[in-house]
């Protein structure tokens, strides 16, 4: 047990223990210390100087973010000295800020903006510099905006220290200081893996997915066009906190009402594309494990993790499972099976998927990923854009009565459900596989140790009478530590799951943006997949393998898993870059 | 983006750098010795030498960009053959070495950051050499030129040059 620490913040006595920071202690007392560059385990560089504070006895005001509570200390955070401190370093980040805040694409996220209002900062004395620097809005994935940027350096952070990708740094010194790329290159044309965490470390809107609002909106209205939309698993415990809900409310079918009043022909669940992943990633591990296959097989439903792979570890490429994302699976089923059943020229299907992810946007546009002749999917929205979509058709989301996808194809499992979390791919896979092999229904169909947010989840689990080395890896760090002692053989697993984000698609870089002080009362990633684990328990049928749509789909089309037809609209290859 | 011209790094320079990469691969802390030793070598950093850095020392290239554009001693255009380094510290300054760099600036006929078309000089603006006793001070390569009589900054300047025209 760490020993406790005794302290007063303004007057009210807290204990906390031994090892935290006044931040943390002020927050024990519900006291609110304004913070802009402090990022919960992720960035602390106490550069903001906005969480400045009192201590008694210190001759300079310190920051809180920083500096470790003590015995007997007397914290004082509301002084006329405390608060003149950090209105001056607030005027002074906005005045060279680009403070287009009515057309912002974070106009009412933005941690800068409620800051302001917090602080009831209503003039700003300093006028800075103007120093308008270019956008960089080459990428399909990510855009950035220098000049909204505050310098505080979360997104480096995250990119850097948690994800190990290092895309982006701080560049030049002084005034001249910006975040950037290795000579200035786009971010599209670096190392970059797409997975936009840095989106949603980012406390303005110098960082933002791509757009593609505009060009979904228009293709909706097109007559010609048959819009369909897709809906990943993780969507469902997130998008209605855009509309005012607590995080990881589940909201399915108010999302399926309210796509459908958008406008969409056709209403899918990305769910059903996931058990097709399972009964195709599940079929190949099978021939892997009894011909000798390459070992371990590695998951490669995260397009994050997929084009890390490509960059860092060219020599487990064969190593990734050949079968596509449910999302780009299901695509392919869209404007093949699904055009045929419904006697529409493929050509004009226009399928949307709504993401939470900005690597998906990647994904959609590599050429590979055509099955049926066709992009697999014409456009990506991310979460956030999606709620835009709803909130611009007039949708009232809150009102929306529960409807289901459209059926058949609509048709979604529980095992589909937990993709969205870190480790659920893999126990989707598991309850598939180790009933295929063994041939019998599993006792119990809750692999509980590969559950949880830890970052490296390891279990040995005995199929068929043979054991099983599994492991579920979540962020592209954690992947690297683990990766590498799979390639030095320090470590053996026969399959891995990897997802490029911490927690895994609950918390990917496409999601609702929860500021920073929320994110120190609550564990997101952990509340969003209880949500998703709670939609699984709900569901009648939680085997992929025993989806109806998936056994019509087989039978009548697609023949067997890993077979000649869906080899060639179902799989995909990667390429070293 | 900053001008990046044609790389031509000769197999001697590159097995130079390698040497040095290989004996400060396992020191922690080594990146910014062995980007000076670099510059020492190629005269200056372009994103060829920085990868083979990355790659040597296992440093993100961004990590070394940023360690490279915060120094301001480490140049990632071509120096000329001859660096004109002319202190800008407030000693020098006060004692007139804005004159003498504008007086180079017009014998070269270039900008500070510009080489000559033949590639021979560069001019530099660099902050105090700490060689205050000296000011106004500059450097040529490693030739220190100090205590230039500010009253006759043309004849001076033209005396430096002087030095290296026919070499």
């Amino acid at each position: 047990m760490p020993k406790t620490i005794n302290l007063t913040i303004n007057g009210i006595a807290v204990s906390v223990p031994e090892g935290s920071t006044i931040l943390q202690a002020a927050r024990e007392a519900n006291v609110d210390i304004p913070t802009l560059c402090y990022l919960k385990g992720v960035n602390a560089p106490g550069s903001c100087r906005l969480c400045l504070a009192e201590v008694k006895g210190m001759r300079t005001l310190v920051a809180a973010c920083l500096y470790p509570a003590a015995e007997g200390m007397e914290v004082l955070t509301n002084t006329t000295e405390v608060r003149e401190a950090r209105r001056i370093n607030v005027e002074l980040i906005l005045s060279n800020h680009d403070r287009e805040c009515l057309t912002c694409v974070r106009n009412g996220s933005c941690e800068l903006q409620k800051l302001c209002d917090d602080l009831g900062i209503q003039d700003i004395r300093f006028k800075g510099e103007d120093p308008t620097l270019p956008l960089d809005e080459k990428s399909v994935a990510i855009w950035r905006n220098p000049n909204k940027c505050i310098l505080c350096r979360r997104c480096v952070s995250v990119c850097k220290n948690v994800q190990t990708v290092s895309a982006i740094d701080t560049v030049n010194r002084g005034f001249a200081t910006k975040i950037g790329t290795t000579f200035d290159k786009s971010i599209a044309d670096v190392n970059c893996v797409n997975c936009g965490q840095c989106i949603t470390a980012c406390p303005v809107a110098a960082l933002r997915g791509a757009n593609m609002l505009t060009e979904v909106q228009d293709a909706i209205n097109d007559p010609d066009k048959h819009v369909v939309v897709q809906v990943a698993p993780s969507v469902r415990v997130s998008i209605g906190e855009l509309f005012g809900m607590p995080i990881g409310t589940r909201v399915t079918g108010k999302l399926a009402a309210a796509l459908r009043r958008c406008g969409f022909d056709g209403v899918f669940d990305t769910d059903t594309g996931a058990d097709f992943t399972i009964m195709e990633e599940g079929t190949e591990l099978i021939h892997r494990l009894q011909n000798d296959g390459k070992l371990p097989q590695i998951t490669s439903c995260s397009p994050g993790w997929v084009k890390f792979c490509e960059h860092n570890y060219p020599e487990l490429l064969d190593n990734l499972s050949t079968a596509k994302s449910p999302m780009s699976m299901f695509g392919a089923l869209l404007k093949s099976y699904y055009a045929k059943q419904k006697r529409i020229d493929p050509a004009k299907i226009y399928v949307v998927a709504i993401m939470p992810c900005t690597a998906k946007k990647f994904e959609a546009s590599r050429e590979e990923l055509s099955g049926a002749g066709y992009s697999d999917v014409d456009a990506v929205l991310t979460v956030r854009a999606a709620a835009r979509l709803i909130k611009s058709a007039g949708v009232r989301f809150d009102r929306m009565p529960d409807e289901e996808f459209d059926t058949p194809f609509g048709i979604g499992t529980g095992a589909g459900a937990i993709f969205g979390a870190t480790g659920g791919v893999m126990e989707a896979a598991l309850r598939t596989v180790s009933e295929v092999l063994e041939n019998k229904p599993l006792d119990k169909i809750d692999f509980d140790a590969v559950r949880g947010t830890s970052g490296i989840k390891e279990a040995e689990i005995t199929i068929a009478g043979k054991p099983l080395k599994v492991a579920a890896v979540n962020g592209l760090g954690n992947a690297r530590k683990m990766l590498d002692k799979v390639i030095s053989g320090e470590a053996k697993y026969d399959f891995i799951e990897i997802m490029a984000c911490e927690g895994g698609c609950v918390t990917g870089g496409g999601q609702p943006i929860v500021d920073a002080k929320t994110q120190m009362d609550i564990d997101v990633k952990k509340v969003r997949a209880g949500g998703l684990y709670d939609e699984d328990k709900s569901l009648k049928v939680r085997k992929a393998h025993e989806n109806p749509i998936v056994k019509k789909v087989y039978e009548e089309f697609l023949g067997e898993p890993c077979g000649h037809k869906s080899h060639k609209l179902l799989h995909t290859h990667f390429t070293k870059r | 983006m900053p001008d990046v011209k044609t790389f031509s790094g000769t197999p001697e320079q590159q097995s130079k750098l390698m040497e040095i990469i290989e004996k400060q691969k396992n020191v922690r802390g080594s990146l910014i010795a062995v980007l000076h030793e670099a510059q020492q070598i190629y005269g200056y950093l372009p994103i060829e030498v920085q990868e083979m850095i990355s790659k040597g020392l296992n440093v993100p290239m961004t990590e070394i960009y940023g360690v490279v554009t915060f120094y301001t001693q480490f140049s990632l255009e071509p120096k000329g053959k001859y660096n004109v380094a002319i202190c800008m510290g407030t000693a020098c300054y006060v004692k007139g070495a804005g004159k003498i760099l504008d007086e180079f600036k017009k014998e070269l006929d270039i900008d500070v950051d510009g080489v000559t078309d033949d590639g021979k000089f560069s001019i530099e603006a660099t902050r105090c050499i700490g060689a205050c006793g000296l000011a106004p001070v500059l450097t040529v390569g490693d030739d220190v030129y100090g205590r230039i009589d500010e009253h006759n900054v043309p004849a001076e300047v033209a005396k430096i040059l002087k030095n290296y025209k026919e070499v």
